[in-house]
Protein backbone atom coordinates (compact mmCIF):
# COMPACT_ATOMS: atom_id res chain seq x y z
CA UNK A 1 0.00 0.00 0.00
CA UNK A 2 2.55 2.45 1.01
CA UNK A 3 4.57 1.93 -2.09
CA UNK A 4 1.70 2.06 -4.02
CA UNK A 5 1.05 5.56 -2.80
CA UNK A 6 4.67 6.50 -3.02
CA UNK A 7 4.54 5.41 -6.68
CA UNK A 8 1.47 7.41 -7.64
CA UNK A 9 3.10 10.83 -5.91
CA UNK A 10 5.89 10.14 -7.78
CA UNK A 11 3.77 10.23 -11.06
CA UNK A 12 2.48 13.59 -9.80
CA UNK A 13 5.64 15.25 -10.09
CA UNK A 14 6.27 15.37 -14.02
CA UNK A 15 3.21 16.78 -14.60
CA UNK A 16 3.40 19.23 -12.44
CA UNK A 17 6.66 20.19 -13.54
CA UNK A 18 5.78 20.72 -17.00
CA UNK A 19 2.62 22.36 -16.12
CA UNK A 20 4.88 24.72 -14.31
CA UNK A 21 7.04 25.19 -18.04
CA UNK A 22 3.65 25.88 -19.63
CA UNK A 23 2.79 28.69 -17.27
CA UNK A 24 5.87 29.95 -17.64
CA UNK A 25 6.32 30.06 -21.20
CA UNK A 26 2.75 31.04 -21.58
CA UNK A 27 3.73 34.59 -20.70
CA UNK A 28 7.34 34.04 -22.55
CA UNK A 29 4.81 33.79 -25.34
CA UNK A 30 4.04 37.55 -25.66
CA UNK A 31 6.11 39.99 -27.71
CA UNK A 32 8.01 42.18 -25.70
CA UNK A 33 9.88 42.83 -22.12
CA UNK A 34 8.24 40.11 -19.65
CA UNK A 35 9.31 42.53 -16.85
CA UNK A 36 6.81 45.30 -18.75
CA UNK A 37 4.43 42.73 -19.36
CA UNK A 38 4.13 41.59 -15.63
CA UNK A 39 3.83 45.41 -14.46
CA UNK A 40 2.01 46.77 -17.41
CA UNK A 41 2.52 49.25 -19.53
CA UNK A 42 1.89 52.42 -17.34
CA UNK A 43 4.62 51.26 -15.11
CA UNK A 44 7.76 52.81 -13.78
CA UNK A 45 10.70 52.27 -16.05
CA UNK A 46 12.93 51.99 -12.40
CA UNK A 47 10.44 49.33 -10.97
CA UNK A 48 10.93 47.14 -14.82
CA UNK A 49 14.27 47.38 -14.66
CA UNK A 50 14.47 45.93 -10.97
CA UNK A 51 12.03 42.90 -11.69
CA UNK A 52 13.86 42.39 -14.83
CA UNK A 53 16.71 42.18 -12.57
CA UNK A 54 14.96 40.36 -9.64
CA UNK A 55 13.46 37.91 -12.68
CA UNK A 56 16.74 37.38 -14.14
CA UNK A 57 16.11 38.11 -17.46
CA UNK A 58 19.31 38.72 -18.50
CA UNK A 59 20.29 34.64 -17.66
CA UNK A 60 19.90 31.92 -19.91
CA UNK A 61 15.70 31.10 -20.14
CA UNK A 62 16.28 27.63 -17.49
CA UNK A 63 17.87 30.38 -14.84
CA UNK A 64 14.68 32.24 -15.34
CA UNK A 65 12.52 29.28 -15.03
CA UNK A 66 14.26 28.28 -11.87
CA UNK A 67 13.67 31.76 -10.47
CA UNK A 68 10.55 31.59 -11.13
CA UNK A 69 9.68 28.05 -9.86
CA UNK A 70 11.56 29.26 -6.77
CA UNK A 71 9.16 32.15 -6.08
CA UNK A 72 6.34 30.08 -6.87
CA UNK A 73 7.19 27.17 -4.17
CA UNK A 74 7.59 29.41 -1.89
CA UNK A 75 4.48 31.07 -2.44
CA UNK A 76 5.31 34.10 -4.30
CA UNK A 77 2.94 34.46 -7.56
CA UNK A 78 3.61 38.44 -8.21
CA UNK A 79 1.86 41.33 -7.95
CA UNK A 80 -1.92 41.92 -9.81
CA UNK A 81 -0.98 44.85 -12.10
CA UNK A 82 -4.32 46.13 -11.25
CA UNK A 83 -5.36 45.57 -7.54
CA UNK A 84 -1.53 45.52 -6.41
CA UNK A 85 -2.72 42.72 -4.42
CA UNK A 86 -0.68 39.81 -4.20
CA UNK A 87 -1.56 36.97 -6.59
CA UNK A 88 -1.88 34.34 -3.80
CA UNK A 89 -3.78 36.37 -1.80
CA UNK A 90 -6.00 36.76 -4.75
CA UNK A 91 -6.31 33.26 -5.38
CA UNK A 92 -7.26 32.11 -1.44
CA UNK A 93 -10.04 34.48 -0.98
CA UNK A 94 -11.62 33.93 -4.58
CA UNK A 95 -10.91 29.85 -4.21
CA UNK A 96 -13.55 30.32 -1.07
CA UNK A 97 -16.67 31.04 -2.81
CA UNK A 98 -15.67 28.70 -5.81
CA UNK A 99 -15.11 26.06 -3.53
CA UNK A 100 -18.21 26.48 -1.52
CA UNK A 101 -20.22 26.20 -4.70
CA UNK A 102 -18.42 23.39 -6.72
CA UNK A 103 -17.89 20.98 -3.47
CA UNK A 104 -22.01 21.26 -2.48
CA UNK A 105 -23.22 21.29 -6.11
CA UNK A 106 -20.80 18.29 -6.80
CA UNK A 107 -22.03 16.49 -4.06
CA UNK A 108 -25.99 17.31 -4.89
CA UNK A 109 -24.95 16.06 -8.16
CA UNK A 110 -23.76 12.58 -6.88
CA UNK A 111 -25.79 12.12 -4.71
CA UNK A 112 -28.95 12.37 -7.46
CA UNK A 113 -26.75 10.63 -10.30
CA UNK A 114 -26.35 7.62 -7.99
CA UNK A 115 -30.19 7.13 -7.07
CA UNK A 116 -31.30 8.24 -10.30
CA UNK A 117 -29.16 6.46 -12.22
CA UNK A 118 -29.38 3.61 -9.94
CA UNK A 119 -33.21 3.49 -10.70
CA UNK A 120 -32.78 3.59 -14.23
CA UNK A 121 -30.64 0.88 -14.96
CA UNK A 122 -32.75 -1.09 -12.17
CA UNK A 123 -36.00 -0.11 -14.89
CA UNK A 124 -33.79 -0.36 -17.63
CA UNK A 125 -35.83 0.05 -21.00
CA UNK A 126 -39.15 0.73 -19.02
CA UNK A 127 -40.65 4.88 -18.87
CA UNK A 128 -39.08 5.92 -15.70
CA UNK A 129 -35.40 4.90 -17.33
CA UNK A 130 -36.75 6.56 -20.39
CA UNK A 131 -37.76 9.65 -18.37
CA UNK A 132 -34.15 9.66 -16.89
CA UNK A 133 -32.36 9.17 -19.90
CA UNK A 134 -34.68 12.13 -21.50
CA UNK A 135 -34.04 14.53 -18.47
CA UNK A 136 -29.88 13.50 -18.56
CA UNK A 137 -29.80 14.11 -22.60
CA UNK A 138 -31.64 17.31 -22.10
CA UNK A 139 -29.04 18.36 -19.01
CA UNK A 140 -26.71 17.73 -21.67
CA UNK A 141 -27.20 19.76 -24.23
CA UNK A 142 -28.44 22.90 -21.82
CA UNK A 143 -25.08 25.59 -21.50
CA UNK A 144 -24.78 25.99 -17.87
CA UNK A 145 -24.83 29.40 -17.94
CA UNK A 146 -28.28 29.63 -19.88
CA UNK A 147 -29.51 27.32 -17.29
CA UNK A 148 -28.26 30.02 -14.80
CA UNK A 149 -30.01 32.78 -16.81
CA UNK A 150 -33.49 30.92 -16.84
CA UNK A 151 -33.38 30.52 -13.20
CA UNK A 152 -32.30 33.75 -12.91
CA UNK A 153 -35.02 34.92 -15.10
CA UNK A 154 -37.54 32.88 -13.45
CA UNK A 155 -36.75 33.01 -9.69
CA UNK A 156 -35.25 36.51 -9.32
CA UNK A 157 -37.30 38.45 -12.18
CA UNK A 158 -40.69 37.00 -12.33
CA UNK A 159 -41.35 35.48 -8.87
CA UNK A 160 -38.42 37.51 -6.97
CA UNK A 161 -37.67 34.96 -4.63
CA UNK A 162 -34.24 35.00 -4.72
CA UNK A 163 -31.45 37.87 -5.56
CA UNK A 164 -30.90 38.77 -8.78
CA UNK A 165 -26.90 40.36 -8.05
CA UNK A 166 -24.88 40.48 -5.01
CA UNK A 167 -22.87 38.50 -3.05
CA UNK A 168 -22.11 37.54 1.04
CA UNK A 169 -18.89 36.19 1.58
CA UNK A 170 -19.55 32.80 3.19
CA UNK A 171 -17.22 33.43 6.02
CA UNK A 172 -19.22 36.22 6.70
CA UNK A 173 -22.41 35.18 7.33
CA UNK A 174 -23.35 31.71 6.03
CA UNK A 175 -27.06 31.83 5.95
CA UNK A 176 -27.14 34.96 4.19
CA UNK A 177 -24.82 34.06 2.14
CA UNK A 178 -26.68 30.83 0.66
CA UNK A 179 -29.59 33.18 -0.24
CA UNK A 180 -27.09 34.36 -3.17
CA UNK A 181 -25.76 30.63 -3.78
CA UNK A 182 -29.05 29.14 -4.13
CA UNK A 183 -28.96 29.49 -8.05
CA UNK A 184 -25.43 29.18 -8.48
CA UNK A 185 -25.55 25.79 -6.84
CA UNK A 186 -28.80 24.80 -8.11
CA UNK A 187 -27.45 25.58 -11.58
CA UNK A 188 -23.91 23.35 -11.36
CA UNK A 189 -25.85 20.44 -9.70
CA UNK A 190 -28.06 20.16 -12.77
CA UNK A 191 -25.53 20.49 -15.04
CA UNK A 192 -23.29 18.87 -13.89
CA UNK A 193 -25.81 15.52 -12.53
CA UNK A 194 -26.50 14.80 -16.73
CA UNK A 195 -23.46 13.05 -17.40
CA UNK A 196 -22.81 11.83 -13.79
CA UNK A 197 -26.57 9.87 -14.45
CA UNK A 198 -25.73 8.49 -17.91
CA UNK A 199 -22.35 7.02 -15.87
CA UNK A 200 -23.71 6.13 -13.05
CA UNK A 201 -26.69 3.88 -15.17
CA UNK A 202 -24.17 2.40 -17.39
CA UNK A 203 -21.91 0.82 -14.52
CA UNK A 204 -25.02 -0.51 -12.27
CA UNK A 205 -26.95 -2.08 -15.76
CA UNK A 206 -22.90 -4.23 -16.17
CA UNK A 207 -23.07 -5.31 -12.56
CA UNK A 208 -26.93 -5.86 -12.51
CA UNK A 209 -26.12 -8.48 -15.32
CA UNK A 210 -23.72 -10.48 -12.95
CA UNK A 211 -24.40 -13.91 -11.34
CA UNK A 212 -24.02 -12.18 -7.52
CA UNK A 213 -27.00 -9.87 -8.23
CA UNK A 214 -28.98 -13.11 -9.50
CA UNK A 215 -27.59 -14.84 -6.67
CA UNK A 216 -28.85 -12.20 -3.96
CA UNK A 217 -32.33 -12.10 -5.71
CA UNK A 218 -32.39 -15.97 -5.67
CA UNK A 219 -32.03 -15.67 -1.52
CA UNK A 220 -34.67 -14.30 -1.36
CA UNK A 221 -33.24 -10.31 -0.33
CA UNK A 222 -36.08 -7.32 -1.27
CA UNK A 223 -34.73 -5.28 -4.30
CA UNK A 224 -33.95 -2.81 -2.19
CA UNK A 225 -31.05 -4.08 -0.27
CA UNK A 226 -29.91 -5.76 -3.50
CA UNK A 227 -29.47 -2.29 -4.98
CA UNK A 228 -27.86 -0.84 -2.19
CA UNK A 229 -25.49 -3.61 -1.02
CA UNK A 230 -24.98 -5.28 -3.90
CA UNK A 231 -25.53 -3.31 -6.76
CA UNK A 232 -24.73 0.28 -5.48
CA UNK A 233 -21.13 -0.73 -3.87
CA UNK A 234 -19.94 -2.55 -6.92
CA UNK A 235 -21.13 -0.04 -9.52
CA UNK A 236 -19.49 2.92 -8.00
CA UNK A 237 -16.29 3.15 -8.87
CA UNK A 238 -16.37 4.69 -12.32
CA UNK A 239 -18.81 6.86 -11.38
CA UNK A 240 -16.05 8.15 -8.19
CA UNK A 241 -13.35 8.92 -10.81
CA UNK A 242 -15.32 10.93 -12.63
CA UNK A 243 -16.58 12.82 -9.60
CA UNK A 244 -12.93 13.23 -9.43
CA UNK A 245 -12.04 14.99 -13.08
CA UNK A 246 -15.15 17.08 -12.49
CA UNK A 247 -14.09 18.40 -9.32
CA UNK A 248 -10.86 19.61 -10.78
CA UNK A 249 -12.27 20.38 -13.90
CA UNK A 250 -15.13 22.54 -11.99
CA UNK A 251 -12.60 24.26 -9.41
CA UNK A 252 -11.31 26.71 -12.67
CA UNK A 253 -14.34 26.11 -14.89
CA UNK A 254 -17.25 27.48 -13.25
CA UNK A 255 -16.21 31.34 -14.95
CA UNK A 256 -19.31 31.50 -16.77
CA UNK A 257 -21.54 30.72 -13.60
CA UNK A 258 -19.93 32.80 -11.64
CA UNK A 259 -20.06 35.71 -14.59
CA UNK A 260 -23.90 34.78 -14.65
CA UNK A 261 -24.76 35.09 -10.92
CA UNK A 262 -21.95 37.93 -10.47
CA UNK A 263 -19.92 35.37 -8.14
CA UNK A 264 -16.39 36.79 -7.18
CA UNK A 265 -14.98 33.46 -7.64
CA UNK A 266 -11.58 32.08 -8.96
CA UNK A 267 -13.36 31.75 -12.52
CA UNK A 268 -14.15 35.15 -12.71
CA UNK A 269 -10.69 36.30 -11.28
CA UNK A 270 -8.90 34.80 -14.21
CA UNK A 271 -11.72 36.19 -16.88
CA UNK A 272 -11.23 39.52 -15.60
CA UNK A 273 -7.32 38.96 -15.07
CA UNK A 274 -7.87 38.10 -19.02
CA UNK A 275 -9.82 41.14 -20.02
CA UNK A 276 -7.48 44.00 -18.42
CA UNK A 277 -4.32 41.89 -19.48
CA UNK A 278 -3.50 41.53 -15.77
CA UNK A 279 -1.20 38.74 -16.86
CA UNK A 280 0.08 37.47 -13.46
CA UNK A 281 -3.06 36.95 -12.35
CA UNK A 282 -3.82 34.98 -15.20
CA UNK A 283 -0.71 32.74 -14.62
CA UNK A 284 -1.58 32.32 -11.17
CA UNK A 285 -5.00 31.36 -12.30
CA UNK A 286 -3.86 28.52 -14.41
CA UNK A 287 -1.68 27.24 -12.23
CA UNK A 288 -3.62 26.95 -9.11
CA UNK A 289 -6.35 25.66 -11.08
CA UNK A 290 -3.95 22.99 -12.82
CA UNK A 291 -2.07 21.85 -9.17
CA UNK A 292 -6.15 21.56 -7.50
CA UNK A 293 -6.88 19.84 -10.83
CA UNK A 294 -3.82 17.22 -10.30
CA UNK A 295 -3.75 16.80 -6.17
CA UNK A 296 -8.05 16.01 -6.49
CA UNK A 297 -7.39 13.42 -9.01
CA UNK A 298 -4.58 12.26 -6.95
CA UNK A 299 -6.57 11.71 -4.03
CA UNK A 300 -9.47 9.73 -5.77
CA UNK A 301 -6.92 7.61 -7.30
CA UNK A 302 -5.62 7.04 -3.63
CA UNK A 303 -9.22 6.46 -2.45
CA UNK A 304 -10.39 3.80 -5.08
CA UNK A 305 -9.28 1.01 -3.52
CA UNK A 306 -11.15 1.76 -0.61
CA UNK A 307 -14.61 2.20 -2.63
CA UNK A 308 -13.56 -0.81 -5.03
CA UNK A 309 -11.87 -3.25 -3.49
CA UNK A 310 -11.35 -5.58 -7.05
CA UNK A 311 -8.98 -3.02 -7.26
CA UNK A 312 -5.75 -3.95 -5.52
CA UNK A 313 -2.77 -2.71 -4.73
CA UNK A 314 0.57 -3.82 -6.15
CA UNK B 1 -33.96 3.00 -25.69
CA UNK B 2 -36.05 3.79 -28.95
CA UNK B 3 -32.68 4.59 -31.03
CA UNK B 4 -34.34 5.02 -34.30
CA UNK B 5 -36.61 7.90 -33.00
CA UNK B 6 -33.44 8.98 -31.40
CA UNK B 7 -31.59 9.51 -34.54
CA UNK B 8 -34.49 10.75 -36.68
CA UNK B 9 -34.56 13.72 -34.32
CA UNK B 10 -31.02 13.81 -33.97
CA UNK B 11 -30.87 13.80 -38.04
CA UNK B 12 -33.92 16.49 -38.05
CA UNK B 13 -32.55 19.29 -35.39
CA UNK B 14 -29.01 18.93 -37.31
CA UNK B 15 -30.91 18.89 -40.91
CA UNK B 16 -32.82 22.25 -39.75
CA UNK B 17 -29.92 24.03 -38.55
CA UNK B 18 -27.93 23.35 -41.80
CA UNK B 19 -31.01 24.56 -43.64
CA UNK B 20 -30.61 27.89 -41.51
CA UNK B 21 -27.27 28.15 -42.36
CA UNK B 22 -27.60 27.67 -45.82
CA UNK B 23 -30.74 30.13 -46.21
CA UNK B 24 -28.52 32.77 -44.28
CA UNK B 25 -25.88 32.44 -47.26
CA UNK B 26 -29.01 33.87 -49.80
CA UNK B 27 -31.53 35.42 -46.97
CA UNK B 28 -31.48 36.93 -43.95
CA UNK B 29 -34.85 38.97 -42.57
CA UNK B 30 -32.84 42.14 -42.01
CA UNK B 31 -29.38 43.37 -41.77
CA UNK B 32 -28.11 41.66 -38.85
CA UNK B 33 -25.33 44.44 -38.41
CA UNK B 34 -27.62 47.50 -39.07
CA UNK B 35 -28.60 49.68 -36.17
CA UNK B 36 -31.87 51.08 -35.56
CA UNK B 37 -32.69 53.05 -32.67
CA UNK B 38 -36.24 53.95 -33.45
CA UNK B 39 -36.88 50.53 -32.60
CA UNK B 40 -35.01 48.89 -29.63
CA UNK B 41 -35.78 46.59 -27.54
CA UNK B 42 -38.62 45.56 -29.34
CA UNK B 43 -41.02 42.45 -28.29
CA UNK B 44 -41.50 39.52 -30.72
CA UNK B 45 -44.11 40.53 -33.19
CA UNK B 46 -44.88 39.66 -37.31
CA UNK B 47 -42.24 42.20 -38.11
CA UNK B 48 -39.31 41.11 -35.76
CA UNK B 49 -40.17 37.04 -35.00
CA UNK B 50 -37.49 37.18 -31.95
CA UNK B 51 -38.23 40.93 -31.68
CA UNK B 52 -34.90 43.36 -31.69
CA UNK B 53 -32.39 44.29 -29.55
CA UNK B 54 -30.74 46.91 -27.57
CA UNK B 55 -29.71 48.57 -30.63
CA UNK B 56 -32.71 47.39 -32.93
CA UNK B 57 -31.01 44.89 -34.77
CA UNK B 58 -33.31 42.05 -35.71
CA UNK B 59 -32.97 38.76 -33.14
CA UNK B 60 -33.58 36.39 -35.87
CA UNK B 61 -31.26 37.74 -38.51
CA UNK B 62 -28.63 37.81 -35.83
CA UNK B 63 -29.38 34.40 -34.47
CA UNK B 64 -29.06 33.29 -38.27
CA UNK B 65 -25.69 34.66 -39.07
CA UNK B 66 -24.43 33.54 -35.21
CA UNK B 67 -25.59 29.76 -36.31
CA UNK B 68 -22.91 30.46 -39.20
CA UNK B 69 -20.51 31.40 -37.38
CA UNK B 70 -20.87 29.15 -34.63
CA UNK B 71 -21.00 26.64 -37.12
CA UNK B 72 -17.79 27.97 -39.14
CA UNK B 73 -15.46 27.98 -35.68
CA UNK B 74 -17.19 24.40 -34.81
CA UNK B 75 -15.63 22.87 -38.07
CA UNK B 76 -12.43 24.33 -38.14
CA UNK B 77 -11.81 23.78 -34.85
CA UNK B 78 -12.81 19.89 -35.17
CA UNK B 79 -10.76 19.09 -38.29
CA UNK B 80 -7.96 20.75 -36.45
CA UNK B 81 -8.14 19.17 -33.24
CA UNK B 82 -8.99 15.92 -34.71
CA UNK B 83 -6.14 15.62 -37.47
CA UNK B 84 -2.95 16.73 -35.22
CA UNK B 85 -5.12 14.48 -32.80
CA UNK B 86 -5.20 11.42 -34.75
CA UNK B 87 -1.56 11.96 -36.43
CA UNK B 88 0.01 11.84 -32.22
CA UNK B 89 -2.38 9.31 -30.87
CA UNK B 90 -1.50 6.95 -34.03
CA UNK B 91 2.31 7.27 -33.67
CA UNK B 92 2.24 7.20 -29.92
CA UNK B 93 0.09 4.33 -29.70
CA UNK B 94 1.68 2.57 -32.45
CA UNK B 95 5.09 2.86 -31.54
CA UNK B 96 4.94 2.85 -27.25
CA UNK B 97 7.99 3.61 -25.55
CA UNK B 98 9.36 6.68 -24.70
CA UNK B 99 8.25 8.42 -27.39
CA UNK B 100 4.66 7.69 -26.03
CA UNK B 101 5.74 8.53 -22.51
CA UNK B 102 6.87 11.81 -23.59
CA UNK B 103 4.06 12.78 -25.48
CA UNK B 104 1.33 11.36 -23.00
CA UNK B 105 3.65 13.08 -20.03
CA UNK B 106 2.88 16.64 -22.14
CA UNK B 107 -0.93 15.71 -23.13
CA UNK B 108 -1.43 14.55 -19.27
CA UNK B 109 -0.31 18.17 -18.06
CA UNK B 110 -2.28 19.46 -20.76
CA UNK B 111 -5.40 18.47 -19.51
CA UNK B 112 -4.84 19.52 -15.79
CA UNK B 113 -6.09 22.73 -17.17
CA UNK B 114 -9.73 23.32 -16.90
CA UNK B 115 -10.43 23.12 -20.79
CA UNK B 116 -12.24 27.07 -20.58
CA UNK B 117 -9.26 28.41 -18.36
CA UNK B 118 -7.14 26.92 -21.09
CA UNK B 119 -8.54 28.28 -24.21
CA UNK B 120 -9.39 31.69 -21.94
CA UNK B 121 -5.19 32.20 -21.13
CA UNK B 122 -4.23 31.13 -25.11
CA UNK B 123 -6.73 33.97 -26.22
CA UNK B 124 -5.43 36.16 -23.71
CA UNK B 125 -1.68 35.77 -25.09
CA UNK B 126 -2.81 35.95 -29.29
CA UNK B 127 -5.38 38.47 -28.92
CA UNK B 128 -9.39 38.27 -29.32
CA UNK B 129 -10.39 37.20 -32.53
CA UNK B 130 -11.71 34.00 -34.91
CA UNK B 131 -8.81 32.92 -35.79
CA UNK B 132 -7.31 32.43 -32.08
CA UNK B 133 -10.36 30.97 -30.75
CA UNK B 134 -10.20 28.02 -32.89
CA UNK B 135 -6.40 27.51 -32.34
CA UNK B 136 -7.30 28.12 -28.52
CA UNK B 137 -10.03 25.52 -28.96
CA UNK B 138 -8.39 22.98 -30.73
CA UNK B 139 -4.94 23.37 -28.29
CA UNK B 140 -7.67 23.23 -25.48
CA UNK B 141 -9.27 19.69 -26.97
CA UNK B 142 -6.16 17.96 -28.08
CA UNK B 143 -4.99 16.16 -25.47
CA UNK B 144 -8.85 14.16 -25.37
CA UNK B 145 -8.37 13.42 -29.26
CA UNK B 146 -4.69 11.81 -28.21
CA UNK B 147 -6.20 10.10 -25.45
CA UNK B 148 -9.15 8.20 -27.58
CA UNK B 149 -7.10 7.63 -30.63
CA UNK B 150 -4.20 6.28 -28.44
CA UNK B 151 -6.47 3.83 -26.67
CA UNK B 152 -7.85 1.96 -29.98
CA UNK B 153 -4.36 2.09 -31.64
CA UNK B 154 -3.01 0.35 -28.61
CA UNK B 155 -5.76 -2.29 -28.80
CA UNK B 156 -5.83 -3.04 -32.66
CA UNK B 157 -1.96 -3.06 -32.96
CA UNK B 158 -2.01 -6.72 -30.92
CA UNK B 159 -4.41 -7.85 -33.90
CA UNK B 160 -3.41 -10.43 -36.31
CA UNK B 161 -3.23 -8.65 -39.45
CA UNK B 162 -1.49 -5.88 -37.37
CA UNK B 163 1.26 -8.41 -36.79
CA UNK B 164 0.63 -10.04 -40.43
CA UNK B 165 1.97 -6.44 -42.00
CA UNK B 166 4.95 -6.23 -40.07
CA UNK B 167 5.18 -9.70 -40.59
CA UNK B 168 4.72 -9.07 -44.28
CA UNK B 169 8.12 -6.86 -43.80
CA UNK B 170 5.79 -3.25 -44.73
CA UNK B 171 7.02 -0.21 -42.65
CA UNK B 172 6.00 1.24 -39.56
CA UNK B 173 4.54 4.24 -41.33
CA UNK B 174 2.57 1.96 -43.93
CA UNK B 175 1.03 0.00 -41.57
CA UNK B 176 0.00 2.87 -39.95
CA UNK B 177 -1.15 4.69 -42.25
CA UNK B 178 -3.19 2.16 -44.40
CA UNK B 179 -3.51 -0.89 -41.80
CA UNK B 180 -3.99 0.74 -38.18
CA UNK B 181 -5.90 3.83 -39.14
CA UNK B 182 -8.92 2.90 -41.38
CA UNK B 183 -9.85 0.24 -38.10
CA UNK B 184 -9.32 3.25 -35.71
CA UNK B 185 -11.56 5.37 -37.55
CA UNK B 186 -14.85 4.47 -36.29
CA UNK B 187 -14.01 5.70 -32.40
CA UNK B 188 -12.23 9.13 -34.22
CA UNK B 189 -15.72 9.50 -36.00
CA UNK B 190 -17.87 9.28 -32.87
CA UNK B 191 -15.47 11.76 -31.05
CA UNK B 192 -14.94 13.57 -33.65
CA UNK B 193 -19.43 14.41 -33.95
CA UNK B 194 -19.04 14.41 -29.93
CA UNK B 195 -16.02 17.15 -29.75
CA UNK B 196 -18.38 18.91 -32.10
CA UNK B 197 -21.13 19.70 -29.67
CA UNK B 198 -17.98 20.32 -26.94
CA UNK B 199 -16.75 22.81 -29.67
CA UNK B 200 -20.36 25.06 -30.24
CA UNK B 201 -20.60 24.83 -25.69
CA UNK B 202 -17.10 25.92 -25.21
CA UNK B 203 -17.21 29.11 -28.11
CA UNK B 204 -20.59 30.19 -26.77
CA UNK B 205 -19.04 30.08 -23.10
CA UNK B 206 -16.09 31.98 -23.94
CA UNK B 207 -18.45 34.36 -26.65
CA UNK B 208 -20.61 34.75 -23.22
CA UNK B 209 -17.83 35.94 -21.70
CA UNK B 210 -16.20 38.68 -23.74
CA UNK B 211 -13.25 36.96 -24.83
CA UNK B 212 -14.85 35.10 -27.95
CA UNK B 213 -16.05 36.70 -31.40
CA UNK B 214 -15.90 39.96 -31.40
CA UNK B 215 -18.54 42.28 -31.59
CA UNK B 216 -20.76 43.47 -33.54
CA UNK B 217 -20.67 40.52 -35.54
CA UNK B 218 -23.02 38.17 -33.45
CA UNK B 219 -22.46 34.91 -32.11
CA UNK B 220 -25.33 32.84 -29.73
CA UNK B 221 -22.58 33.26 -26.89
CA UNK B 222 -22.41 37.01 -26.99
CA UNK B 223 -26.17 37.59 -27.48
CA UNK B 224 -26.52 35.91 -24.40
CA UNK B 225 -23.86 37.89 -23.05
CA UNK B 226 -25.45 41.16 -24.46
CA UNK B 227 -29.05 40.23 -23.16
CA UNK B 228 -27.92 39.80 -19.39
CA UNK B 229 -28.47 43.46 -18.47
CA UNK B 230 -31.85 43.53 -19.91
CA UNK B 231 -33.52 40.50 -17.95
CA UNK B 232 -36.19 42.72 -16.52
CA UNK B 233 -37.00 45.00 -20.01
CA UNK B 234 -36.59 42.21 -22.41
CA UNK B 235 -36.46 38.87 -21.15
CA UNK B 236 -36.82 37.02 -24.76
CA UNK B 237 -33.26 38.11 -25.62
CA UNK B 238 -31.79 35.71 -23.29
CA UNK B 239 -34.46 32.74 -24.41
CA UNK B 240 -34.12 32.73 -28.52
CA UNK B 241 -30.30 32.17 -28.60
CA UNK B 242 -29.83 29.64 -25.53
CA UNK B 243 -32.71 27.86 -27.55
CA UNK B 244 -30.48 27.81 -30.54
CA UNK B 245 -27.46 26.16 -28.68
CA UNK B 246 -29.69 23.65 -27.02
CA UNK B 247 -31.61 22.39 -30.20
CA UNK B 248 -28.38 22.10 -31.80
CA UNK B 249 -26.44 20.29 -29.09
CA UNK B 250 -29.22 17.85 -28.37
CA UNK B 251 -28.87 17.15 -32.32
CA UNK B 252 -25.50 16.58 -32.27
CA UNK B 253 -25.68 14.42 -29.59
CA UNK B 254 -28.15 12.18 -30.78
CA UNK B 255 -26.74 11.97 -33.80
CA UNK B 256 -23.43 10.75 -31.19
CA UNK B 257 -25.50 8.37 -30.20
CA UNK B 258 -26.99 6.91 -33.04
CA UNK B 259 -23.67 6.67 -34.54
CA UNK B 260 -21.99 5.18 -31.19
CA UNK B 261 -24.69 2.59 -31.75
CA UNK B 262 -24.44 1.96 -35.25
CA UNK B 263 -20.00 1.78 -35.09
CA UNK B 264 -19.36 0.22 -31.69
CA UNK B 265 -20.00 -3.72 -31.53
CA UNK B 266 -20.05 -3.69 -27.81
CA UNK B 267 -23.12 -2.91 -26.99
CA UNK B 268 -25.20 -4.50 -29.44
Amino acid sequence: MISYVIRRLLLAVPTLIIVALMVFFLVRLIPGDPAQIMLGEGADPSAVAALHAELGLDKPVYVQFATWLRHVVSGDLGTSITTGEPVSTLLITRAETTGVVVLISVGLATLIAIAAGTVAAWRRGGKLDLAVMSGASLILAVPSFWLGLLLLLVFGVWLHWLPVVGYIPFSEDPWSAMLFLILPIATLTISESGVLIRMMRSSAIDVLRLDYVTHARAKGLAERTVLSRHVFPNAFAPTLTLVGLTLGRLFGGIAVIETVFTLPGLGRLMVTGVLSRDYPVVQGCLLFTAVIYVVVNLVVDLLYPLFDPRVTVE
Amino acid sequence: MKRPIHSLLGFGLVGALLVVVLLGLVWLPYDPLAIDLDHTLASPSLAHWLGTDEFGRDVASRAMLGARISMLIAIQTVVISIVLGTALGLVVGFLRGWTERVIMTFSDALLAFPGILLALALVAVMGSSRHSIVIALAIAYLPATVRVVRGSVISIREREYVEASRVAGDSALYTMWRIVLPNALPPILVLATSLFGWVILSESALSFLGVGVPPPLPTWGNMLSSARPYMYAASWLSIAPGLCIVATLLGINMLGDALRDRLDPRDN
